[in-house]
């Protein structure tokens, strides 16, 4: 397999503080990778590097054969890279059907059209309807978005990164504040987005983790650890010490 | 760290999620009601004002319907993009001198004066707000007061053109040669019909593919620069429609009092735009109507009672932001 993300020597402080120490990493098309590690290991800023929110310091991002390191944010998107946030990042005086056709239409035709209801556009709206339809928020679809429940929030914003037809789909903490049957739920979606769609999660939860990864990678204090399959990484000693060590213990 | 879900800006100017909200279709057909209702009094304004003091009254709702234009224009920016700019007096004092200038030089027909205008206002909102949309929040604030604030500083210099005391235009913009517009109810008909255009130009706009990715940012920026938008060229083009829309408000001042002055472009004038957006509800464009009609008159009104009408203004503008969040249209979709 191929890498369709490849991280060389990224770094990023803030202040003294390097948060994302010389990551270099690489994710293959098709894989399902969890990013893991202990709170304040740099998980998000990492997401934030990658998707483009963050600026790097040093480093070089490959995406799908293309150097992002400089691009906007916007710039990565449209070649593919989608992302959720920790704390749900929806348009909330939207309804839930809207909020995903918004991001059908960012990649179909302009948006410097002045006249005409995009609400009457078919074609967007089917795609719309689609993305909804797998997070399994079809009877949802007309509900302002601030009005849903928090686990529905998460759903939709999975619905959200799948209308903008990712190549690579990055998770911050999907799970994150979700009920026990909100948090499997979200799983099971995932289980079935897993083999579709090239997914990076970063995932506190780790029966999640372990569930749905097909590689784990392990980052403590900004630095790479370890990476392998869940069984490799579970049982590698400095994974052990560093960050399972408590439960181990 | 850098938190994502974070629009504070936004959050300050967005106005309560139902007031913009895209599905709420009761409510866009109400307000469209209302709409077609101010438009019908308008329309038929000068026929009631013939029983009184017509000249007057007629006046007054001409410069209501002038500054409900300028305050349309406000709400694409202020409602629908989140964007406090407290320097939109420019546009419109742009308008007042593209007609005073070219006056002043002979050049009378009302065409290449409404070009002058078009073009002044579109290529100052271009150039400021290519610069001003770089900031965020109070930022953002503090610099379009800024460039508002040198229009203004700009036009009292302007010796050639009466500087501080402002200039008397000798007639009304020429249409074809004639001097048709020197009938006050021809004028009148002239700003209704560009009220009614402004107005089903903004509504078609802000239902637009284009209004929906400016709602978008206005609720979430960073979400959409997630799902593939650049806010900031969406925000521009908006500024660039909103300042030409207010230089045309401008353009029809100036023709309407035949006279141009700094005090039109004052940050004080910029403040009472947003009072009129805010006080009539903004995010609706049916609100800045009402707020202008409002503002306006109450003016007139308390004015008539004292001297120090804005001792009482002052205190009302308090009630209508602690118990009417909305607008006086929020108010009223409340209570229904």
């Amino acid at each position: 397999m191929s890498a369709i993300l490849e991280l060389k020597h990224l770094r990023k402080n803030y202040g003294a503080l390097a948060v994302t120490d010389d990551v270099s990493l690489a994710v293959d098309a098709g894989e399902l990778h969890a990013i893991i590690g202990p709170n304040g290991a740099g998980k998000t800023t990492l997401i934030h590097q990658i998707s483009g929110l963050a600026p790097s310091d040093s480093g070089q991002i490959l995406f799908d054969g293309r150097d992002v390191t400089r691009a906007p944010m916007h710039e990565r998107v449209r070649a593919g890279l989608a992302r959720s946030f920790q704390i749900t990042s929806i348009l909330p005086g939207f309804t839930a059907r809207e909020n995903v056709a918004v991001a059908v239409q960012a990649r179909s035709g302009s948006s410097f059209r002045f006249f005409g209801d995009p609400a009457r556009e078919r074609d967007l709206d089917a795609q719309a309807m689609e993305a909804l339809a797998i997070v399994g928020l079809t009877g949802r679809a007309d509900v302002t978005a601030g009005q849903l429940s928090h686990g529905e929030k998460r759903q939709l914003e999975l619905a959200i990164g799948l209308a903008t037809r990712p190549k690579l789909l990055l998770l911050d903490e999907p799970l994150a504040g979700t009920g026990k049957e909100e948090s499997e739920r979200v799983v099971e979606t995932l289980l079935g987005l897993k083999g579709r769609y090239t997914i990076v999660l970063i995932e506190h939860d780790m029966d999640a983790v372990f569930a749905l990864a097909d590689r784990v990678s392990v980052l403590v204090y900004g630095r790479v650890v370890a990476t392998g399959a869940p069984d490799a990484v579970r049982s590698d000693p400095a994974v052990r010490e560093a960050y399972l060590g408590e439960e181990a213990a | 760290m850098l938190d994502t879900a974070s629009p504070a800006a936004a959050k300050v100017a967005a106005p309560p999620p139902e007031a913009g909200a895209t599905s709420a279709r009761a409510p866009l057909i109400r307000r469209e009601a209302l709409a077609f209702a101010l438009f019908a009094f308008f329309a038929i304004a000068p026929a009631i004002a013939q029983v009184g003091a017509e000249g007057y009254l007629l006046s007054l709702v001409i410069r209501a319907m002038i500054f409900a234009i300028a305050a349309l224009s406000l709400d694409l920016i202020l409602g629908y993009g989140a964007l406090v700019s407290f320097g939109h007096a420019a546009f419109v004092g742009i308008g007042c001198y593209a007609v005073g200038i070219l006056m002043a030089h002979s050049v009378s027909d009302l065409f290449v004066q409404l070009l002058a205008t078009l073009l002044a206002s579109a290529l100052f909102a271009l150039v400021t707000g290519a610069i001003s949309l770089r900031t965020k929040g109070v930022y953002f604030i503090m610099i379009t007061l800024a460039f508002g604030q040198m229009i203004y500083f700009l036009t009292t210099s302007l010796a050639a053109y009466g500087g501080d005391d402002g200039l008397t235009l000798p007639s009304r913009s020429a249409v074809f040669g004639t001097d048709v517009l020197e009938n006050d109810l021809v004028f009148y008909y002239l700003v209704l019909a560009c009220l009614v255009g402004v107005y089903a130009l903004l509504r078609a706009i802000v239902g637009s593919r284009f209004g929906r990715v400016l709602r978008g940012t206005r609720e979430n920026p960073v979400r959409m620069q997630a799902i593939g938008y650049d806010p900031y060229r969406y925000q521009l083009v908006a500024y660039v429609i909103a300042g030409m829309i207010a230089g045309l408000s401008g353009f029809l001042l100036a023709n309407h009092i035949e006279f141009v002055s700094p005090a039109f472009i004052s940050w004080q004038r910029s403040g009472e735009l947003i009072i009129m957006v805010v006080l009539g509800g903004m995010g609706t464009l049916v609100g800045p109507i009402v707020g202008a009609m409002s503002f306006l008159f109450l003016e007139e009104i308390l004015a008539r009672i004292t001297q120090d009408w804005k001792l009482i203004f002052g205190p009302l503008l308090v009630l209508v932001a602690l118990f009417a969040r909305g607008g006086i249209l929020g108010f009223f979709r409340r209570k229904a």
